[in-house]
């Protein structure tokens, strides 16, 4: 059922198939929706994907993997938790995920930025890269599994742990392995002997605690927290020792 | 420290026919030949020549001649000199030997043991320059049926989208990067005078080329570089790539010298910063995966397009061709054991992977034997020579190969083996700008095409010579094949009989 309101569509999703769904996102679009409300949506996938504008998508319910693969601009809200490959190879835009995430969020971006409240699966921000003006953003709420900016050659993560006891260290292992650009923000600690060998540890300037400040800010402001809290908190701060971890690794 | 390592070549100069014109010591750009200004004389560092004859091209008084240098070890079959050279080098460096082109060893090349039928007395030939015959091909996945609405008879299936070539010898996945710009546009050229396809490798497609859309395949691989919205919408196919004939298993790495800022801009990555490409897709584990992104590519481009799998040929390769059809592939690329590459160690390129013939057959019959051979299209690729190997391809159940190799000796490339120093002295392998001018577009672009043009020809006359007058006649059609010199499971595999037999 599809009802419409100026530009405010709202769709039913209980029983669509991701296809006939995601037609009917870009129908909608192309009659100049500029916000789009998806109810029951029960592991469709791909939503967002192949969308160009800065179009609004508010999703109730638990969409399916690949959310916003190649996303070049939406704006998506989900009230619920997203799947795996949330944001894969993404270009532009925005996921704000009310819930938890699964694995190799924001696999490959080049731009974007992905707000996720709750905790996130492995390889999160995995092959994360930047390009001219573009940067990705990830700014986890919660905690990550392993490998979390494996081979990560730009953009920025910040992980916040808001739900790790007090001196309890995040237990993502073999973080930034291969990694060779980009940061990680890191509120509590990751033991040195989790960390990828191409990883360096230090503690944030004030170029980095400007970045840090921006964006918490604006992740308290979506989820409810009070940044300044969040910032009073011990930070560390993860960067590639080698830009080119590869380098000597060919005799000819 | 001093190398061990003797020069593989001689540069012999006739002092009689040299003029000191440096012509050589130009084209050079591997720094082997010198101009001595004290004595006047043109002379050589041997130790650097790498033998691609750049210089006894160009020399205008035909005063060179590279040859090998007659490296006379004691005999041995097992310590070969290529052998200990490779020892050599690991003692001195440390490192993984690279290489670039495809395998060159001497495992069997199966194309050379088959031989094609002709027809004789019980059937006539056609003769094909005065009868028509048809090459055209359509990549993409075909229906089970087709039905016709009553009474209008229009077309009544819903197609899924097909790609028309004019020749079924497409140009295989080449980064820009891993060659330069102009090599790129003179196949893009080629490819669209001749109504076939080109590929744009793992790297992006430059500005420059979008308006070649029409004529081309997009890659997606495990770096993702350059892969953004127009990129998809630009091509004809799209193509994930999984694995490459020289390197199964083995991701990339472009260096970054090679990052200039022209790559950096059909990459998306900054200036001089590693490309890694990492060994494997990480959102591709399983065959779920693959379908995974298949339809995400779909959806992206609303199902317009058809999408591409290439593998490395590898023992699994049916079974594996077979998951990608069920995962929803419109075409499925098999890259054999003598696929070649920009760079790759040289250990994986010379022991990983099986032949194409043996792949291909393979995972026709296989696709076959489940009954979704019409579900996908199957283009063979890795060490295809001459319209022979094309023509017997097609018969082994291939609908179109891919060249790289023999596309880049068209443009001058003479398979010196050299393509990962990124000094090419052909201009090919490269992003030097000094080098890169050598190849021109417009020149290059020709002699692609005539490549191409002489190969349909041949093909033409194979096909009038059998008797069919349309390739689809020989497709997948191995009665029209035979094996010399092969064993049973051999012919068992081809699915092919013995000469005489």
């Amino acid at each position: 059922m599809t009802t419409m309101s100026e530009t405010i569509i709202k769709i039913d999703s209980t029983g669509v198939y991701y296809r006939d769904l995601n037609a009917r996102l870009r129908e909608a679009i192309t009659n100049g929706a500029t916000k789009i409300e998806l109810q029951n949506v029960y592991g469709q996938r791909y939503i967002g994907t192949d969308l160009n504008q800065p179009v609004e998508i508010e999703i109730f319910g638990t969409p399916g993997n690949d959310l916003g693969a190649f996303m070049n601009g939406p704006r998506i809200i989900i009230h619920g938790s997203a799947q795996d490959g949330c944001g894969n190879t993404m270009n532009e835009g925005e996921i704000i995920v009310h819930g938890r995430a699964g694995d190799t969020v924001g696999l490959s971006a080049r731009g974007g930025k992905i707000y996720i409240r709750g905790d996130v699966g492995y390889r999160a921000g995995i092959h994360m890269k930047e390009y001219q003006g573009k940067k990705p953003i990830i700014v986890i709420g919660g905690t990550a599994q392993d490998f979390l900016g494996e081979y990560m050659a730009g953009g920025t993560i910040i992980l916040l742990g808001l739900k790790l006891k007090d001196g309890q260290d995040h237990l993502s292992r073999y973080v930034g392995t291969g990694m060779h650009g980009g940061v990680i923000y890191v509120r509590g600690n990751i033991p040195k002997y989790h960390l990828g060998r191409e990883v360096g540890v230090a503690k944030l300037n004030e170029k980095d605690n400007a970045v840090l400040k921006e964006h918490v800010t604006v992740f308290s402001g979506l989820f409810g927290f009070n940044a300044d809290d969040i910032l009073k908190s011990n930070f560390i701060k993860l960067y590639p020792r080698w830009l080119r971890p590869y380098g000597r690794l060919y005799a000819y | 420290m001093k190398t061990f390592v003797t020069p593989k070549f001689k540069v012999n100069r006739d002092e009689d026919r040299c003029i000191q014109c440096q012509v050589c010591v130009n084209q050079c750009s591997f720094g082997a030949n010198y101009y001595d200004a004290e004595e006047n004389k043109v002379k050589s560092r041997e130790e650097l020549c790498t033998g691609c004859h750049r210089c006894e091209a160009f020399c205008p008084t035909n005063a060179i001649r590279v040859t090998y240098n007659p490296l006379d070890y004691r005999g041995n079959y097992n310590w070969r000199p290529d052998i200990i050279e490779d020892i050599t080098k690991q003692s001195e460096t440390g490192g993984v030997l690279l290489t670039g082109m495809g395998d060159d060893k001497s495992q069997r090349i199966y194309w050379d043991h088959i031989v094609l039928n002709a027809s004789q007395v019980t059937n006539p030939s056609i003769d094909p320059l005065r009868e028509p015959m048809e090459l055209t091909t359509y990549l993409g996945q075909k229906p089970e049926r087709l039905e016709l609405e009553p009474g209008t008879h229009n077309l009544k299936t819903k197609m899924t989208p097909q790609v028309k070539l004019d020749v079924p010898v497409m140009f295989s996945a080449m980064s820009y990067g891993a060659v330069s710009l102009n090599v790129q546009e003179s196949l893009a050229r080629a490819a669209k005078e001749m109504g076939t396809l080109w590929n744009t490798g793992e790297g992006g497609l430059h500005p420059s080329l979008y308006k070649y859309g029409d004529n081309t395949i997009v890659q997606v691989a495990s770096g993702r570089f350059g892969v953004h919205a127009d990129y998809l919408d630009a091509a004809k196919i799209i193509e994930i790539k999984i694995g490459q004939g020289a390197k199964p298993g083995i991701g990339g790495h472009l260096p970054g010298e090679k990052v200039s800022a022209d790559v950096s801009l059909t990459r998306m990555i900054p200036e001089g910063t590693d490309a890694i490409s990492p060994a494997p897709q990480h959102d591709i584990y399983s065959i779920e995966d693959l379908a995974q992104l298949i339809y995400a590519l779909k959806e992206a481009t609303n199902y317009t397009k058809p999408v591409s799998v290439k593998i490395a040929a590898v023992h699994n390769a049916a079974a594996i061709a077979s998951g990608i059809v069920r995962g929803g592939a419109d075409i499925v690329v098999i890259d054999g054991l003598r696929g070649a590459t920009g760079a790759a160690p040289k250990v994986i390129r010379d022991n990983v992977g099986i032949p194409i013939e043996l792949a291909l057959a393979s995972v026709d019959s296989r696709l076959r034997q489940e009954g979704i051979r019409h579900r996908a299209s199957l283009v063979a690729s890795g060490g295809i020579r001459s319209s022979g190997d094309v023509a017997k391809a097609i018969a082994l159940g291939a609908d179109a190969v891919y060249i790289g190799t023999a596309a880049l000796i068209s443009l001058g490339c003479h398979v010196c083996q050299q393509c990962h120093t990124g000094k090419c002295a052909w201009g090919i392998c490269t992003t030097d700008l000094r080098l890169t001018k050598r190849i021109n577009p417009e020149i290059g672009a020709r002699r692609a095409a005539n490549l191409l043009r002489s190969w349909s020809i041949e093909l033409k006359d194979i096909l009038g010579g059998l008797g069919v007058n349309a390739l689809e006649s020989l497709r997948g059609n191995r009665l029209h094949l035979r094996g010399i010199g092969l064993s049973d499971t051999e012919l068992e595999i081809l699915g092919i009989r013995m000469a005489g037999n």
